[in-house]
């Protein structure tokens, strides 16, 4: 049959696959079975093991010791062991291990992936060409980080010991995200690889031992779920990085709540992918092959719904439809396939069950006619792969589970829009806010588009772009924290001065809401609540007595509860047009505030004296404090902002830091008024608005703020304050979710109940754990955590060229 | 289209779409219907603009998801052979050089190379000769009892800033000598201005003249610069009847890049979805090796189907190319790297 005369006729691509035998050789020098990667040995397959098999032909390929609680203290306890000297090792020191390990990704660069293939069922060319090529830059970005460390992130250290769990879709990729940054942070780790895909990250464990990174450093515990579980929750991590699902997400967030634990979170997505009428039409069908019939449509941040405007919609579908029936899916060995094999049999299972839901649902169905029609499966049942065939959906509604809900295979969802405002209303209407992308080649367009994306990364006229120095990750339910770029260091440092905080003094329980003055003597002031500009009273219709240092009522202040809240919630969103004014504009309002404040001198040391009990000098030292901090965030507004990246020749990544919108502020007792405006500030600052709980046995301080917001030009709405009981609050808080980000400085309770509740949207959190900071100091109480802590990051990526 | 599976010996399969049907140049030849051109319509594309960097990574990637090897590369490379429109336009050209030329036209490939891929002696010629007009004559008498089409350029190649009048006489005069195909540069200044009705009309007059012979048109793309000119210019070109739009006359600065022959297939499959009408397509200048020829063989199927990868719609000007593809040939039956002087000049 395959004649050159035939071949002549048909003119078919024939076979080209990529010989395996090397990779095979690797595994069966291992007998195909594999234990755990601990203290830089490969330890002795156990007898509970698992089984591989790769998703091409659903044959198996190894068995992997199953990670048990005692493998994961064992790898654990090994890692704490080795992080004091790895702690110690010079930045530079630390360079040169990470750039020997991008140099071995590189040399052994087509074992890896060609394992990762067979492992994965990801076609060879995206492997060669994306995956490992973007392992070895992520290693070579971070043995720069290692070696700028100590000029790059004064006063910071390593976080200490990281539990790290990757998945199955980029599993060399996902590796080294976690990987570099912990190691040039000065971290060691246990990694547990995703179960369907284990085998890299041994060749992996290999080269580390070659590039002869201390035993210790780096462990591997295989395993399942519950071996994940163990991770996150073995009491000697310091920290635990995790990508996966959004449901697993959430589970790790209410595991490690209160532990203090940091925690960074990459989770699920259904990313808008928009084309409008002035697109490049060919390029934007193209876009959705590099989007969604991109590893499977195994990504996270795919372009997995289409939104298209109408008058181009029709033209579109019909484009798409042709470039659907030249796609090519099968054996991804094969160097001529645009898709391989989904990763398993069980994934394969969920993306029919999505599909057929979305055929019940009304939607309209369409694969190539080489894929067997609207069957759903490539090639009938003697395929004992994983294939399943590039799919789209017409007219389907944003209620539908299609737009809801992510597929994670290679099936696109289509819906159409009138005008650009309607665009971005479709884009944004999802819990999830990882990635966009928009093709238009009005700049206009595009970049209003862009900017108004809920979404971590944008593309314009691009997708599924990655490179290391872009901090890739989500907003909203996407989960929170940066992986590459300098704010993906981040994750991995803390506060140098952290390690010696105290411990917080607990609040006093508030006093009983009834009346309690007797001395007929006390100033008749009642402090009320501060929303959207006004002062309200509670809705519960109670106050409570508050205390002076002594014990004696001096005032009566409203008593917060749920409602009061969720108005304040309400009434910080209305107030968007804070975060669309320049920096300049909210230095100015903020300067404003200090000089009102400055006016009021002798009456706010007077109020300090009387609620705290302090004396003057002392009053008068945390007043001078907190004049200087209004200036210091008033400085910062217009500076601590986005910046550029280059990437790639003719592309420019625009780093924005934007606002959470709106955050909730719990605030300690200790200096009530520094404190409060220490936490304030630097939210409203990068334009977030907030609700915020005062000192709950000072809160008279915030009545005497609010009027100094009043006169200071501070729009309504942009800070809105709620007194009562700290943690009684911060639980609505935690639960409401309208709000993006919670602060929390109270007790260790306060700090689980606010971390585990956050999980129900997946807020970013900042909780001290109980821990006291000396809100004097500049490092404590200015340092450059609470301004990261007051935005998010949104790359667009922006290519360009005539 | 049938989905095809492909068993190996240890179970692998390979699943994907093949061509419908499969046809050769004689079931092609009367179905084949010459572009006679439409009425200018800028809706078609005045409001179409072309994203560089898009069609950069599509261009880029063509030919890393597609690959074609052993006997599938050897037959390949044999069909790449049959569209080399095979070039020779130098100031030195004598009767001579023409001569020899046509002579590696009819026989481009050694016998024994082609029996041992198992086809007939002389069943593999070029797609055609293409010289400059005083050449003609000696072509056709040196190709003569050959299906092998001649070529001419004209229109004051390769500026084409001569009059029209003296334009449309050279066009006349290659079609007089028997040419049967005729390269014509196009007037870049209107693409730069914009003017698209004055290069619909010089087509257009161009296209009248040349009679049976059928008319490419060069773009001279490296002197249009943008995409979105390429665009247009490949639109209005095929509105006005050029049977072929080609890349370059190999003398600008940039000649035939993959980004720009993609634009303009695009071009072609956006022509075709809306008349119905196929045009072929000739990259040209810079087109050197075996390797890039698949390339640009890969682009065609992949962009516009198997009807492009014929010489009637597809052709590659190229002088130095048949060498590297006659030596990949000879590794493919022999397993050894070939010389090229184990191979007749051209």
């Amino acid at each position: 049959m395959n004649k050159i005369s035939d071949i002549l006729q048909n003119m078919d691509y024939g076979l080209a696959p990529e010989s395996d035998d090397i990779a095979r050789e690797w595994i069966a020098t291992h007998k195909g079975r594999f234990g755990h990667f601990i203290n830089g040995k490969f330890t002795k397959p156990s007898a509970k093991t698992f089984k591989v098999s790769s998703p091409i032909d659903g044959k198996k390929i190894a068995e992997f010791s199953l990670g048990t609680k005692s493998d994961v203290n064992s790898a654990a306890n090994t890692a704490k062991k080795a992080l004091a000297s790895w702690a110690q090792t010079s930045g530079h020191q630390r360079a040169r291990y990470l750039y020997a390990l991008a140099r071995l990704v590189q040399k052994h660069s087509r074992l890896l992936a060609v394992l990762e293939t067979i492992d994965n069922g990801k076609p060879i060319r995206e492997t060669r060409d994306i995956d490992i090529p973007l392992v070895a830059r992520h290693f070579y970005h971070h043995a720069g980080w290692a070696q700028l460390l100590d000029s790059e992130f004064p006063g910071h250290r390593g976080v200490g010991v990281c539990g790290q769990i990757i998945p199955w879709n980029f599993p060399l990729l996902m590796l080294s995200w976690k990987v570099a940054p912990a190691l040039a942070a000065g971290c060691t780790i246990v990694l547990k690889p995703a179960e369907y895909t284990p085998l890299t990250a041994m060749v992996f464990a290999q080269l580390c031992n070659e590039a002869g990174l201390p035993p210790g450093v780096f462990n591997i515990v295989n395993g399942d779920g519950s071996t994940g579980a163990a991770i996150t929750e073995h009491k000697t991590f310091d920290k635990i990085a995790f990508t996966g699902s959004t449901d697993v997400g959430r589970i790790i967030r209410k595991t490690t709540a209160g532990t203090g634990k940091k925690l960074s979170l990459e989770l699920g997505g259904k990313s808008p992918f928009i084309i409008y009428d002035k697109a490049d039409i060919d390029s934007a069908v193209e876009g959705i092959v590099d989007a969604i019939w991109f590893n499977q449509g195994e990504v996270c941040c795919a372009g997995s719904r289409a939104l298209v405007q109408e008058g181009i919609a029709e033209k579109f579908y019909t484009k798409l439809k042709a470039r659907m029936e030249k796609l090519r899916v099968g054996n991804p060995l094969d160097k001529s396939v645009d898709m391989g094999s989904v990763v398993h049999p069980t994934q394969l299972a969920n993306i029919k069950k999505r599909v057929e839901e979305g055929v019940s649902s009304g939607a309209q169905l369409w694969q190539p006619k080489w894929s067997g029609g609207n069957k759903g499966f490539v090639g009938g049942a003697s395929i004992k792969g994983c294939y399943y065939p590039p799919t789209l959906f017409t007219e389907v509604q944003p209620a539908s589970l299609l737009a809801r809900e992510e597929i994670f295979g290679p099936v696109i969802v289509a819906t159409t829009f009138r005008t650009p405002d309607e665009a971005v209303a479709l884009a944004n209407d999802s819990r999830y806010g990882l990635s966009a992308s928009i093709w238009s080649q009005s700049l206009d367009i595009a970049f209003d588009a862009a900017k108004k994306m809920k979404a971590g990364i944008v593309w314009i006229n691009s997708t599924n772009m990655l490179d290391a120095s872009a901090g890739f990750g989500g907003y909203k339910e996407s989960g929170f924290g940066r992986e590459g770029a300098r704010e993906g260091m981040m994750e991995y440092l803390v506060p140098e001065w952290q390690k010696a905080a105290s411990r917080i003094t607990p609040s006093k329980k508030l006093p009983n809401a009834t009346p309690a003055r007797g001395d007929g003597n006390a100033i008749d002031r009642t402090a009320k609540f501060y929303i959207g500009g006004k002062q309200t009273r509670p809705d519960s219709g109670y106050s409570f007595p508050v205390l002076n240092a002594g014990g004696k009522v001096i005032s009566e202040a409203g008593l917060g509860n749920r409602k009061d809240i969720r108005n304040a919630v309400e009434a910080a969103h209305k107030a968007a047009g804070w975060s669309a004014m320049t920096g300049h504009q909210r230095a100015q309002v903020l300067y404003f505030l200090a000089e009102n404040l400055e006016t009021r001198r002798d009456e706010f040391i007077a109020r300090l004296v009387e609620m705290t009990g302090d004396n003057i000098k002392k009053a008068t030292r945390e007043f001078d404090a907190s004049i200087n901090r209004v200036f210091h965030y008033a400085a910062w507004t217009d500076k601590y902002d986005g910046d550029v990246r280059a990437p790639q020749g003719n592309m420019l990544v625009l780093s924005l830091k934007e606002s959470w919108e709106v955050i909730a502020i719990s605030c300690p007792d200790e200096a009530p008024l520094l404190s409060f405006l220490s936490l304030a500030l630097p939210a409203i600052a990068m334009g977030n608005r907030i609700v915020i709980t005062p000192s709950q046995a000072h809160p008279l301080i915030a009545a005497d703020l609010y009027q100094v917001f009043d006169t200071s030009d501070i729009p309504g709405g942009v800070i809105n304050i709620v007194m009562g009981d700290r943690n009684e609050l911060a639980d609505t808080m935690a639960k409401h979710d309208d709000i993006a980000a919670h602060w929390y400085f109270g007790c260790e309770k306060g700090s689980k109940m606010v971390e585990f509740e956050s999980a129900g949207n997946l807020k970013a959190t900042w909780v001290n754990n109980g821990k006291a900071r000396d809100w004097y100091d500049e490092a404590q109480g200015a340092g450059e955590e609470f301004l990261f802590r007051a935005v998010r990051f949104k790359n667009i990526w922006t290519p360009f060229g005539v | 289209m049938s989905t095809t599976q492909t068993s190996k010996a240890d179970g692998k399969l390979a699943l994907s779409p093949e061509p419908q049907t499969s046809r050769d140049l004689v079931t092609l030849a009367p179905a084949f219907k010459r572009n006679e051109g439409i009425e200018l319509t800028a809706q078609l594309f005045e409001s179409v603009e072309v994203n560089l960097s898009a069609v950069i990574r599509r261009a880029s990637t063509l030919t890393t998801r597609r690959s074609v090897k052993k006997q599938w590369q050897a037959a390949w490379l044999i069909k790449a052979i049959g569209i080399i429109d095979l070039t020779t336009l130098a100031g030195d050209d004598t009767p001579g050089r023409v001569k020899r030329l046509c002579a590696k036209a009819k026989n481009p490939l050694r016998t024994d190379l082609l029996e041992a891929i198992g086809l007939k002696p002389g069943s593999v010629t070029t797609g055609a000769i293409c010289v400059y007009p005083t050449m003609v004559a000696t072509a056709v008498d040196a190709l003569k009892g050959t299906n092998i089409p001649v070529a001419s350029v004209a229109t004051g190649f390769p500026a084409g800033l001569t009059p029209l009048a003296q334009r449309l006489a050279e066009v006349k005069y290659a079609v007089a000598k028997g040419a049967n195909e005729i390269d014509m540069v196009i007037t870049r200044a209107h693409v730069l201005g914009g003017n698209w009705r004055a290069l619909y009309d010089e087509v257009s007059a161009i296209r009248k003249a040349c009679g049976e012979a059928h008319l490419k048109v060069i773009l001279a793309t490296g002197d249009l610069k943008t995409l979105t000119n390429v665009y247009k210019a490949s639109m209005v070109s095929m509105m006005a009847g050029g049977d072929f739009i080609k890349t370059s006359t190999g003398m600008e600065g940039v000649n035939a890049t993959l980004p720009v022959s993609l634009t303009m297939v695009r071009a072609i499959r956006d022509y075709h979805d809306a008349t119905g009408l196929k045009v072929g397509f000739k990259p040209a200048g810079g087109v050197k090796t075996a390797k890039d020829a698949l390339a640009w063989l890969i682009l065609m199927k992949e962009e516009l189907g198997r009807d492009w990868l014929e010489p009637e719609l597809f052709r590659i000007g190229a002088s130095s190319l048949l060498g590297d593809i006659e030596r990949q040939i000879e590794h493919y039956v022999t397993g050894r790297y070939s010389a090229s002087y184990r191979h007749a000049m051209g």
